[in-house]
């Protein structure tokens, strides 16, 4: 199988080979941990490994951004983090980062300059829309998603906090899909209820949890496919189908995973 | 006994001019009791963010309903003024209307359109009042909307409302007072729009027009000068003013950035045995996020005290849709109205009174301040540009970092992250195992 020649570069053997790779592809917790979002690594890797993407990952030698406790409020612990990451960053010259999490990529995007890390950071729905662009990822008609309803779930950290809106939603359109909106997008988008740490514990209490509005939101639309963009709305949007026992009929995709399906990856 | 109209006006015109000179200087310096922060960067982008959003209403225009309204009463604030330097002037020499011999041909015209946009502001105040009391629009509802709030919202619209009927009834009077020749009332020319309402005067006897036009020309810059003082009182009014400074001092990074502490970034490299910036020295060390007002910046107490109440950041907000406890409208005006508490405090005891009360604990509760997901849904629905996640965030620092007082599931996190370099708690030698997925 041609699958398993697929590999997986780490920074450091290729340090050790004196090569430099165009870009570095930033893991993140989630997706190198979270049974559900490593799925979407993988097909992200495949995207990268069929389009012959130079790239390289961390391997072992990547940690977390310290996000989700920088938000939680613990400063101390972020910079920590942050001030570590960046030393490994910097010693091995990296000029450009993708990554498939919206939370890693905001906090290495526009948290880490002022500590000292400056890179040129996407997100996967960027970097994929830029191959679109390039006519590397194209239209080819039919898959096993055309005419089909979609809904596209913004993610607060690529929307709201980068004003990312369009690309996923651009990646979404080569499915020949029919990408429906739910009444809560865009700026107005509803949150899934994973960020500023909330993912690490119990909500506060309340008369619903968010991701079950959000998800009964996104089950209203009559899609069949929920595209996230983020591994956190994956995790959350995935409970709440879930927890409507609508799993068998919808299902919860992040956007990269849809391309590798769409291109029989 | 000629001039004792003009000494009143001067008299109420100075009171009112020397309170709220006052009030300014009090919100002045309460703002200036938050922590220093430099935005005075970028001046180009900071004036360009103050004409779209605070001059051109830019955010109100998500919803085109209150926009168009709003519009109304805010051109109407704003051209009415030059209305009011005329009376002032009138006011002051006792002349009546000084500006007509000076705008000659324009003048019924520059009064047309005065009485249109008073026509205006009256029907969009009257129709905000039913909105918020008899439709009951549930942005304006919440826990925080009580007592003063509600009654601080209808007493401006009622207010406004009152103010409109003087100007008209002045102006009708006037007109009926000028085709009757009478002295004193010169002739300007109609005014197109009173002049419906001239038959409900025009049974009237000379003297009893004299009067309504007198009473009203009184009671419409009397009203003003109390209003103006109002503003200035602890009044969600405030917003028309302060709103112009706040905007200019916007965030202009991306919503999703938050500020980095630069006090920790410090300790973070001497401790990682990394070389410390020079500069960062003098960075005074204090507390850890913020307890109380005077922990925040000034920015964020401006924005305090530009919060106009309308709920549009509350009714975006994840948290506080699915019955979380979490208002970020709650948020500004407990921080207003802590913030109030601490200068009258600072009046009545001196600078370093302490009355053994905060913002967090007495007003802002942490179960409000946990629920929040950063998600900037408020941020981007304020139409005035309020940030209350950066308060929220600060309160938390200082649960966490001053108090360690973490929900256990955090601090579970915390050591995940600290010791396995993860939020859960997995082994970092297996962070590459996810490729055995790629041959799946
Ligand atoms: S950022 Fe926090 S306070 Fe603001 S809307 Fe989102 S959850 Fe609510
Ligand atoms: S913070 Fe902004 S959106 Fe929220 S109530 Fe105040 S003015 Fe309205």
């Amino acid at each position: 199988m041609s699958e398993n020649m697929i590999n997986v570069p780490t920074m450091a053997e290729l340090a050790a080979k004196g090569v430099t790779p165009e870009i570095l592809f930033w893991v993140g917790c989630a997706g190198s941990f979270d049974e559900r979002a490593k799925s979407i690594t993988a097909a992200f890797v495949k995207i990268l490994n069929k389009l012959s993407v130079n790239f390289a990952v961390l391997g072992t030698e990547e940690s977390c951004t310290g996000e989700p406790a920088k938000r939680a409020g613990n400063e101390f612990l972020f910079q920590v983090q942050a001030v570590s990451n960046i030393e490994v960053l910097n010693a091995y010259g990296i000029k450009k980062i993708v990554t498939a999490c919206p939370h890693c990529f905001n906090t290495i995007k526009n948290e880490y300059p002022e500590l000292g890390g400056n890179y040129e950071v996407l997100h996967h729905s960027e970097f994929l829309q830029q191959l679109i662009n390039e006519g590397k990822i194209k239209l080819q008609g039919g898959g096993e998603f055309k005419g089909k309803k979609i809904t596209y779930h913004d993610s607060c950290y690529l929307g709201r906090s980068n004003n990312i809106y369009e690309a996923p939603r651009k990646v979404l359109e080569i499915l020949d899909a029919e990408l429906v909106e739910m009444k809560r997008s865009r700026t107005k988008g509803l949150c899934c209820g994973a960020g500023g740490a909330q993912m690490f514990k119990e909500p506060e209490p309340g008369f619903k949890d968010i991701n079950i509005e959000r998800t009964e939101e996104a089950i209203g639309t009559g899609a069949k496919v929920i595209a996230a963009a983020c591994p956190f709305c994956m995790t959350m949007l995935s409970d709440g189908v879930k927890n409507k026992e609508k799993e068998s009929e919808i299902k919860v995709y992040d956007i990269a995973e849809l391309i590798a399906k769409y291109e029989g990856l | 006994m000629e001039f004792l109209p003009q000494v009143i006006f001067l008299i109420l015109l100075s009171v009112s001019g020397f309170f709220i000179t006052k009030s300014i200087l009090r919100i002045r310096r309460n703002i200036l009791l938050g922590r220093d922060v430099n935005l005075y960067d970028r001046p180009r982008e900071r004036l360009k963010m103050m004409v779209l959003v605070a001059l051109g209403q830019k955010k109100m225009f998500k919803k085109p309903l209150p926009a168009i309204l709003h519009l109304f009463v805010y051109l109407g604030f704003i051209i009415i003024n030059i209305e009011v330097l005329e009376i002032i002037i009138d006011g002051l020499f006792g002349t009546h209307r000084i500006f007509a011999p000076v705008f000659k041909g324009l003048y019924p015209s520059l009064i047309n359109i005065f009485e249109f946009l008073a026509i205006s502001v009256l029907v969009s105040c009257a129709i905000f009042l039913v909105r918020r009391n008899i439709i009951k629009v549930k942005r304006f509802d919440g826990e925080e909307m009580k007592r003063w709030p509600k009654l601080d919202a209808n007493l401006i619209l009622s207010i406004e409302i009152f103010l409109m009927i003087c100007f008209l009834s002045m102006n009708t009077s006037d007109g009926i007072l000028q085709s009757r020749g009478s002295e004193h009332y010169i002739s300007t020319g109609d005014f197109f729009f009173t002049s419906f309402l001239k038959p409900l005067f025009n049974g009237l006897g000379t003297s009893e027009l004299i009067f309504i036009e007198r009473f009203g020309w009184w009671a419409h810059i009397m009203g003003i000068f109390a209003f103006a003082m109002y503003v200035f009182t602890d009044s969600k009014h405030l917003h028309i003013f302060i709103s112009f400074p706040n905007t200019y001092f916007s965030k202009l990074d991306p919503a999703g950035r938050l500020s980095n502490m630069p006090e920790v970034t410090k300790e973070v490299k001497l401790m990682l045995n990394l070389p410390v910036d020079s500069g960062n020295e003098n960075v005074a060390p204090g507390r850890f996020g913020a307890k109380d007002v005077q922990d925040l910046t000034w920015k964020n107490l401006m924005e305090a005290y530009s919060c106009t109440e309308c709920g549009r950041c509350t009714s975006q907000c994840p948290a506080n849709l699915t019955g979380k406890k979490l208002s970020p409208r709650k948020i500004m005006m407990d921080t207003r109205d802590r913030l109030e508490e601490v200068g009258r405090n600072i009046e009545a005891n001196g600078k370093d009174h302490q009355d053994g009360k905060s913002l967090l604990g007495d007003y802002i509760t942490v179960e409000e301040i946990m629920a929040c997901t950063t998600c900037n849904a408020c941020v981007e629905a304020c139409p005035v540009n309020i940030d209350p996640v950066s308060i929220i965030l600060q309160l938390r620092r200082f649960k966490i970092m001053e108090e360690s007082q973490a929900p256990a599931a955090w601090n579970g996190m915390f050591s995940n992250i600290e010791n396995n370099f993860a939020p859960w708690k997995f082994s970092p030698s297996d962070r590459l195992n996810w490729v055995q997925k790629l041959n799946q």
